[in-house]
């Protein structure tokens, strides 16, 4: 049972990865509800992954290394909050390891005003590490506004995974 | 690192070479054109007056007949021009007239396929009875000839068919590459002529060609005349691109990269191929702006996720920057003038219009509508202030530079970024899909009735219409 839960883990983190980097699969399972996300471990899980890698930070952070924003907002809140520590949590305990945060828009947004917003949900995530104790230098920022979807569809279960903050580790 | 808030200023980086660089081949350089004659005899006054007419009166002269035969030539020479020589060119050229005049929604020409066509004496007599049987009531001649120098001459001739007088000529020289150009000068001086506005087809537009699927766009910076025609992509498409503004005097193009991996502005010479980032800082740059003068430069910056608006000269040096709030102010367009500045805050909790003068002071809210009101853009005419109003769907409105008489355009799913024709008669915007994200150019005049869209070889958006060209 909780083997089955590891692999689906992983897997949905391999998903999450493909998602942010270029090649994202063509569509995406059901949206998952924000609102009942399951409560991550509080310990790093060991897996085949090497450490430094994006496998290796999603296995430890449950799949969870993305935030997510209501339309127009970049406030960290509770769940956000919660996600957040266990990524400072793995941060914290690997002091070598630097991470990008990318933030994005749903497409009902301008353009040029996209962008700026992506770069402040970037920042309310990586200014939420460093309160936690994550050195300022060891997180970069990137915005993609509305420009890399990982939800398709223009509704609004698709924009609420598009409005998001995703944790990435550099390679 | 620069302390955060420290940094208000920013070197200019003028001389640093960018690494990696994602430009395709750099298009020709322009050449100007000269002009062949003088303008010919001024209609009188009586002529005058039957001509008044204005673009607010379109349902008058919309309907004007005017026919547009083949340019005739004064002998057949092979032209680099056309494959088959300078009479097949005298037909394109009236080809490009009429789609100029036709697909504007401005005039319903018929074009040389149509018409008989005149010999090259009759471009200055022309056969009235031919044309009055037509019932066209206005006639275009011109004629093309290939110079000893390669070079042709296009004469163009407006003529009142029912006056059976000529009521404006214009000629032009131009190397044979730029035969559309000696077209659209065509086009502009009947335009002008009959409509009493300023000129705009000879000008150019640069955008954002993309293709490919919607969480995989690849987005390239591209350009090409008002009618679509010379199409060209700068960027290879390797990195993303988006929001390019051509200057004024179109030596140059400000647009955002991904090239370095993070979105930054870059100036794009076109005379050397080379390209600079717009200012030398490791933090994010968006929303690049010419002033209408080209001497300066707008563009926004986030730093630690606080995104202001920047002025820097054109020539380089220091930026200045003139917003200075919590929150997002971002883009700005100047008045025809450079003395004020129009741009996007969400200072008050979400995006509204806001405008001050251009040093940054006597900042003021414009739009109070309801909704989120974005992309804001100053007509060359100064009477209007084009934007993007977000109430449910995204629509392309004006209103004036008080922020009154609001008007919608368009009224589809999403319509954003308008950039005004050089004469201020026209917006072209860009339109996405809902779901499948495909994305086109089109434009709509201000009575909001003529709306079309315009051909690319691939998806579009970002459209940034330059001036009349030099």
């Amino acid at each position: 049972m909780n083997r089955i839960s590891m692999t689906a883990a992983l897997l949905a983190g391999t998903i999450a990865l493909a998602g942010c980097k270029t090649s994202a699969p063509p569509d995406l399972p059901p949206d998952p509800t924000p609102t009942t996300r399951p409560t991550v471990p509080t310990t790093p899980v060991q897996t085949g992954a090497s450490l430094g890698t994006q496998d290796h930070f999603l296995a430890a952070v449950n799949g969870q290394n993305t935030v997510y924003f209501d339309t127009d907002r970049y406030n960290i809140d509770s769940q956000d909050a919660a996600i957040l520590q266990v990524q400072a949590q793995y941060l914290m305990q690997y002091p070598a390891i630097t991470v990008t945060i990318e933030g994005h828009c749903d497409e009902r947004g301008t353009r040029d005003y996209n962008l700026a917003l992506g770069e402040r949900r970037a920042n309310a995530a990586k200014n939420y590490l460093v309160s936690l104790g994550v050195p300022a230098g060891r997180i970069q920022t990137v915005s993609y506004g509305k420009e890399a979807p990982v939800a398709l569809g223009s509704n609004e279960a698709a924009w609420a995974q598009n409005r998001r903050a995703a944790t990435i580790v550099i390679n | 690192m620069k302390p955060i808030f420290a940094a208000l200023i920013f070197a200019f980086s003028l001389s640093a070479p960018v690494a990696a660089q994602d430009l395709g081949e750099r298009p020709p350089a322009d050449s100007a054109i000269e002009s062949a004659f003088e303008s010919g005899p001024v209609a009188d006054a009586a002529e005058e007056d039957g001509l008044s007419f204005t673009v607010t009166d379109e349902s008058e002269w919309q309907d004007l007949g005017i026919a547009i035969p083949a340019f005739a030539t004064d002998r057949e020479r092979p032209t680099p021009a056309n494959a088959n020589g300078t009479t097949a060119l005298g037909l394109e050229l009236a080809r490009v007239i009429t789609a100029d005049l036709k697909n504007n929604g401005l005039f319903r020409p018929v074009g040389p396929d149509a018409l008989p066509r005149p010999g090259f004496a009759q471009i200055t007599a022309p056969a009235w009875g031919t044309w009055s049987g037509r019932s066209a009531e206005m006639l275009v001649h011109g004629y093309v000839r290939a110079g000893a120098d390669g070079r042709l001459t296009v004469g163009c001739y407006l003529y009142d068919v029912q006056l059976q007088s000529e009521l404006v000529r214009e000629g032009w020289i131009v190397p044979p590459q730029d035969w559309r150009r000696a077209a659209h000068k065509c086009a502009d001086l009947i335009y002008s002529r009959l409509s009493g506005e300023s000129p705009f087809f000879d000008s150019r537009i640069a955008y954002i060609a993309e293709t490919g699927p919607k969480d995989r766009r690849v987005k390239r910076l591209a350009i090409m005349d008002s009618d679509g025609a010379n199409h060209r992509f700068i960027t290879t498409g390797r990195a993303m691109a988006l929001t390019p503004r051509y200057s004024p005097d179109y030596r140059k193009l400000l647009y955002l990269s991904y090239v370095d991996g993070n979105p930054r502005i870059y100036v794009y010479d076109i005379g050397s191929g080379q390209q600079v980032l717009i200012t030398q800082s490791s933090n994010p740059t968006f929303a690049p702006r010419w002033s209408p003068d080209g001497k300066w430069i707008l563009y926004s910056m986030a730093v630690a996720g606080n995104t202001d608006i920047y002025r820097v000269s054109a020539q380089g040096g220091p930026s200045v920057r003139l917003t200075n709030t919590p929150g997002i102010d971002i883009g700005g367009s100047y008045s025809p003038d450079g003395s004020k500045i129009v741009f996007e805050s969400d200072r008050s909790g979400n995006q509204q219009i806001y405008v001050m003068n251009a040093d940054g002071t006597d900042q003021r809210r414009l739009t109070f509508f309801g909704g989120r009101a974005a992309t804001p853009e100053w007509s060359p005419r100064g009477d209007q202030i084009a934007f993007t109003h977000i109430a449910g769907n995204f629509r392309i409105a004006v209103m004036t530079p008080q922020g009154g008489n609001l008007r919608h355009l368009t009224d589809s799913w999403q319509d954003e970024a308008p950039t005004w024709a050089p004469n201020g008669r026209i917006i072209q915007f860009f339109r996405t899909e809902k779901n499948s994200g495909k994305t086109g150019l089109w434009q709509v005049d201000l009575t909001g009735r003529n709306e079309r869209r315009l051909p690319t070889p691939v998806d579009a958006s970002d459209p940034a219409w330059g001036p009349v060209l030099p």
